[in-house]
């Protein structure tokens, strides 16, 4: 295995009763994207910000390239930065006042800082803006300036929290990209982020955390397997003929069929064992077989696991050995 | 103006490339840990900007004060002096060092509304010396005490104010004073880091603060008080202050009082320094 960049064992963050972060381990390799993939609250933030040595773990360690986040935090601090899921930028200041300030706190003289500045605003798109108080920017104005500020001094890890959280699919791509490009050139990037999608586009490895917990580890490929292809969506034109639907659906996809509340609308979650052109495949068979039957349909849809599928299947899953305990 | 900022608003940004980033990120030397006067100046001129981005902040340093001077001025210059012109040469060194010590408070206000906000966060994962963000506050911070201290002057030289000791004698009172409040606030980052709102901050500052100021030799010679008072103003640092600043700028220099002003500084720095510091790490 390779260099690991960050490396946790047995993290603990106790906020009175609350255990936000209940032993976490993490292993990441140098030079890739990890995904922490969780819902609000699962103690992803939490987790974070003991990596970037703002909060002290209760229990456990952990170490940035060999550096402990407590005992060396000095030293860790000069290898990560952190993009917090709130602005981690001044919204008084300019978009070139908040660089400089970076730059100078950083090390840099005055004229290599206000330099660096308008690199960096050149390269996010940002010269226009750059005389602007932050606190005028568009939420993906907000979010390159806040990168921008991140990467000054080219850290070796990048802890990104939450990065497109409230952001417009644009901005969200673009911020994709950015994160492609910072990886490209050799930093390690820790992404935490609610959307499977975004773990999906960017992360090569992903841990799914729950209540403080990793209740999944692995590459894409393997959680995928693991959560099941996505899921068929289907209404129906006549709320009578989806008994008929249910039972073609169970025979021709082998899945699961969950009758919706609404009297038209049923879903097929496929089973993990297809890749994501199977489930098309299957998908249009399906469709194939209801036009056969004689079932209208109004609106057909696959969809990915959404995370709260991926939620469902996972707790599900470790559910079951209790029950069956029991 | 208003046309630009508009058209700016319209989200028509281009799209960061590629290619530049490769070139932003293509690893730069990292230049040498910066020294901790170095970042703290950096701080203290994070808090000049935001001073030139809101100036409105700065009525607290130039209406407030010139109206304790007013106000007390004629309140009692006539009954206590004779005269409001003969009662500022004995009220303008103290009004200037209470109006300066109440308007410390605003500086614990300021913390504990600027620390929950995310730039706090990256600061404190930045390599450098500690207390810099802190110190820098309080640099900003003199800038306004400074103006606040000219502004009273100002006042009280129009008004008839007309100090013995010159313009050395006043400036280096000023000096004092504010060397002095440079110590004195951290009182209020202490505050402003450990309770929760900023009510709570401006309520204890309050409750410090009228005390501190009122019981002192800023009114009134304090031989005219009971005996239990005058056992607390002569142990408020604050009638020390203005005995100094008074003493420096009448030209007849307290050398005791002076020393007894820097010491107390110098203790209070080192015990509120400390606890700021304490809370600013474990927040």
């Amino acid at each position: 295995m390779s260099e690991l960049a960050i490396e946790a064992s047995g993290l603990v963050k106790v906020f009175g009763e609350n255990r936000a972060v209940d032993g976490i381990d993490l292993k990441v390799p140098a030079g890739t994207v990890y995904g922490v993939l969780g819902p609000n609250g699962a103690g992803k933030t939490t987790a974070v910000k003991m990596l970037a040595t703002l909060l002290r773990p209760n229990g456990g360690e952990a170490r940035i390239f060999g550096k402990d986040v407590v005992r060396e935090a000095d030293a860790v601090r000069s290898m990560v930065s952190l993009t917090g899921q709130y602005a981690s930028v001044d919204e008084d200041l300019t978009g070139t006042e908040n660089l400089v300030l970076i730059g100078r706190l950083t090390g840099h003289r005055k004229p290599a800082a206000r330099a660096r500045a308008e690199e960096l605003l050149a390269a996010f798109g940002l010269t226009e803006a750059a005389g602007r108080q932050v606190k005028n920017y568009s939420g993906g104005m907000r979010r390159r300036i806040d990168i921008a500020a991140s990467i000054l001094n080219t850290p070796d890890v990048l802890f990104l929290d939450e990065p497109t959280t409230g952001l417009d699919p644009r901005s969200r791509n673009q911020v994709w990209d950015i994160v492609r490009a910072i990886v490209r050139h050799g930093t390690t990037v820790l992404l935490t982020t609610q959307y499977l999608d975004e773990a999906d586009q960017l992360a090569s490895r992903i841990a799914v955390i729950d209540r403080g917990k990793v209740i999944a580890e692995g590459t894409k490929g393997q959680l995928k397997a693991s959560v099941g292809a996505g899921a068929v969506h289907v209404r129906l034109r006549e709320a009578d003929q989806r008994s008929e639907a249910e039972a073609l659906l169970v025979r021709t996809l082998q899945a699961q069929v969950v009758l919706e509340s609404d009297p038209v609308a049923l879903t097929a979650r496929l089973s993990g064992e297809s890749t994501e052109q199977g489930a098309a495949e299957h998908a249009s068979h399906a469709l194939g077989e209801l036009a056969r039957a004689g079932i209208i349909v109004d609106t057909f849809s696959l969809g990915q696991p959404s995370l709260d599928e991926v939620f469902l299947a996972l707790t599900d899953r470790t559910a079951t050995p209790e029950e069956s305990a029991a | 103006m208003s046309t630009t900022a508009v058209k700016e608003n319209e989200p028509v940004l281009a799209a960061p490339k590629p290619e530049d980033l490769a070139a932003v990120l293509i690893a730069k030397n990292r230049p040498q840990r910066p020294s901790a006067l170095s970042t703290s100046v950096t701080f203290g001129w994070r808090a000049m900007l935001k001073i030139k981005h809101v100036p409105e902040q700065l009525f607290d340093v130039t209406a407030f004060p010139i109206m304790m001077t007013l106000m007390f001025t004629y309140l009692f210059g006539g009954a206590l002096s004779g005269s409001p012109t003969e009662y500022l040469q004995f009220l303008l060194p103290g009004i200037m060092a209470s109006s300066i010590l109440m308007i410390t408070m605003y500086t614990g206000i300021s913390v504990n509304t600027d620390i929950e906000k995310g730039v706090f966060d990256r600061f404190r994962t930045l390599p450098i010396w500690r207390p810099s963000a802190m110190v820098g506050y309080l640099l900003g911070d003199m800038l306004r005490y400074l103006i606040a201290s000219v502004v009273i002057l100002g006042v009280g030289l129009i008004m008839g104010f007309r100090p013995g000791g010159g313009v050395g004698g006043v400036a280096a009172a000023i000096l004092l004073l504010l060397a002095f409040s440079f110590a004195f606030s951290w009182i209020w980052t202490m505050f402003g880091l450990l309770l929760r709102s900023e009510k709570s901050v401006m309520g204890v500052s309050m409750m410090v603060l009228f005390p501190l100021t009122f019981l002192s030799n800023i009114y009134v010679d304090p031989k005219t008080m009971p005996g239990w008072l005058q056992a607390f103003v002569d142990v408020n640092p604050v009638t020390h202050v203005v005995a100094a600043v008074r003493s420096m700028m009448s030209g007849d220099w307290d050398g005791g009082e002076i020393t007894w002003v820097l010491i107390a500084g110098g203790v209070i720095l080192a015990i509120f320094g400390t606890l700021t510091m304490r809370l600013y790490n474990r927040k």
